[in-house]
């Protein structure tokens, strides 16, 4: 067991002294001002003999901007379901912005996804709802009064520079424009995290680099961004924390690291 | 509470905004239901009309008594009352000898022969009394209490024998069956209408189940996401309703002027119309109950299964 645990080695290379206060602090640590952090997580599918997740452990601290490298297969899809609460791990502890998710009634699943903003992959807009209604679903279902709405819309779709192209639906839009429409639609809530699940994987170069610009505004902003991407040049460029994950397990965790598979 | 009400109006805008914007999915879906519930109220009218039918021929039948001769007036008027008693008995009617008389007379006043047979002797046909019953079913019961040795004292024969009564048990059990069948017809049909139309909306939603599941992933709660397909279902349901209503009353305008018959076999069209103009409001809000709680209840089990939450570790 002891040997996962020295896995999780501290991006930022925090010692901690071993001593009880020290341990106690490190346990608030993690609970207080951690973002992500997943304990020995374990996701095995059905009957598979493999897991597709096995035993990793992760920490990632707010404001952060982390890329999840890894081949297909290699559990980043499974990773992310996992955060979303998409699924539930087989084994070990996921806590995400305060809350533990062993602790999260099914009912309290659909608060939880409204702190997390996710980008797909394939988009997931609703195809019968204009760009302004397809963000606007995001604070609709918060409850929030339509003169707000109204209000904030517009500058988010300006933001990912959609200004004028409200009224369009997604059938009518570019690839890169509808992938500009669902970082819209996650980030328009404010979430402290942003998951964005191969936002570039359908994207011509110039539009892959749109939505890796607004990624980093958004991350300026605050936001703690968790971006899984297959995109060498993108890494490389960005130069930032890059998780590898390979077979399951966290193959490597390095500060502004290069793309190494 | 003021969000609530927000919410409330946006479930049900969405949901008409939704019917709009899938005109195709609602017309398909649509047509499905006004078939099936023209189907169910046809043959709702086609019961109620069969009933009609079916009281009318059985309001025909009756048990006869024929009374002995020269019995005082008295002890008919006491047995009359002893008949009346019985559970089974509707109405009495007593016929004395001179109505009789005068009746088979009225009754035969083309055939002389007959006449002067009935002339040349002492008038022989018995007093009468007719027993309508309230149940052909139970007409032993009068039978049996007429053939009592107190009865026969008084009674001389009982028309409910042989070969009438084997007409009168054969028309009883014939009735009961159409009966029976009327009713099983029109809840065989009801049944199949719940299946049918529980089936068109679950494809309706199955055609949309992404967005069901996208809703879900972005983590709106499940009345908010399945308000607006119920919204959308009951615009359906009272679309459909309102429709069939409509064709069956068309059907009977244009049969009216179309067909020169005022039945078809069994089935008494002018009755038909008559039920169905005197019951149009009755039978439009049965409609409209059956279109909406079909229509609620099958989008609610449809869109149950895409919103569910992984449970499994």
């Amino acid at each position: 067991m002891l040997d996962h645990v020295d896995a999780v080695t501290h991006p930022k290379g925090y010692k901690i002294p071993a001593t009880p206060a020290g341990i106690l602090y490190s346990g608030l640590f993690a609970i207080i001002e951690l973002m992500i952090l997943l304990d020995r997580v374990t996701k095995t599918y059905g009957r598979s003999a493999t897991p597709a997740l096995d035993r990793i452990s992760l920490h990632v601290e707010p404001k952060e901007f982390v890329i999840v490298v890894g081949q297909s297969g290699a559990g980043k899809s499974t990773l992310l379901k996992l955060l979303t609460r998409e699924e539930r791990p087989t084994t070990g502890k996921i806590i995400v912005g305060g809350i533990d998710y062993d602790k999260l009634r099914d009912k309290d699943i659909p608060l939880l996804r409204r702190k997390i903003g996710v980008v797909f992959q394939d988009f997931k807009l609703l195809p019968n709802r204009t760009v302004f209604e397809n963000v606007a679903f995001a604070l609709e279902i918060v409850g929030m009064g339509n003169r707000e709405i109204r209000h904030t819309v517009p500058k988010v779709l300006d933001i990912v520079n959609l200004k004028g192209k409200e009224k369009r639906l997604p059938m009518e839009l570019s690839g890169g424009e509808r992938q500009r429409v669902a970082i819209a639609r996650a980030i328009v809530r404010q979430p402290k995290i942003l998951i964005a699940d191969e936002p570039t994987g359908n994207l011509d170069p110039k539009h892959a680099w749109d939505v890796i610009a607004v990624l980093e505004k958004i991350n300026r902003y605050g936001t703690t961004v968790l971006l899984t991407t297959h995109n060498q040049e993108i890494v490389n460029k960005l130069k930032r924390r890059v998780i590898t994950i390979q077979h399951g397990q966290v193959a490597s965790d390095l500060a502004k690291a290069d793309y190494k598979i | 509470m003021k969000r609530k009400l927000v919410t409330l109006s946006r479930i049900i805008n969405t949901g008409a905004v939704n019917f709009v914007r899938n005109a195709w999915l609602a017309i398909a879906a649509m047509a499905v239901m006004v078939i099936t519930l023209t189907i169910v109220l046809f043959s709702i009218i086609a019961n109620a009309t069969f009933t009609n039918t079916i009281e009318q021929i059985t309001a025909k039948i009756d048990v006869s008594a024929f009374l002995k001769d020269g019995l005082p007036q008295e002890d008919i008027d006491n047995f009359i009352e002893e008949v009346e008693g019985l559970s089974n008995v509707k109405t009495t009617n007593y016929v004395s000898k001179e109505e009789a008389l005068k009746k088979y007379i009225a009754d035969n006043s083309d055939n002389p022969d007959l006449l002067s047979a009935v002339s040349q002797t002492d008038n022989p046909l018995p007093a009468t009394i007719q027993i309508k019953p309230n149940d052909l079913n139970r007409l032993d019961e009068i039978r049996k209490f007429l053939d009592k040795s107190e009865s026969r004292e008084i009674v001389a024969d009982v028309s409910y024998k042989d070969d009438r009564k084997e007409a009168i048990d054969k028309i009883t059990h014939a009735t009961n069956l159409l009966q029976r069948a009327g009713i099983v017809a029109v809840l065989v049909f009801a049944v199949i209408s719940v299946l049918i139309i529980f089936n068109t909306i679950q494809m309706a939603i199955f055609n949309r189940r992404d967005e069901l599941t996208i809703m879900r992933l972005l983590g709106a709660s499940t009345s908010y996401i399945r308000g607006p397909f119920v919204v959308e279902s009951i615009i359906y349901g009272i679309l459909s309703a309102i429709i069939s209503t409509l064709l069956i009353h068309l059907l009977f305008v244009a049969s009216k002027s179309a067909l020169q018959a005022t039945s078809l076999g069994l089935l008494d069209i002018n009755y038909s119309a008559t039920y169905f103009k005197g019951h149009f409001w009755w039978l439009l809000l049965m409609q409209l109950g059956i279109g909406i709680l079909i229509g609620a209840v099958s989008s609610i089990v449809a869109t149950r299964r895409y919103l569910k939450f992984k449970t499994k570790k």
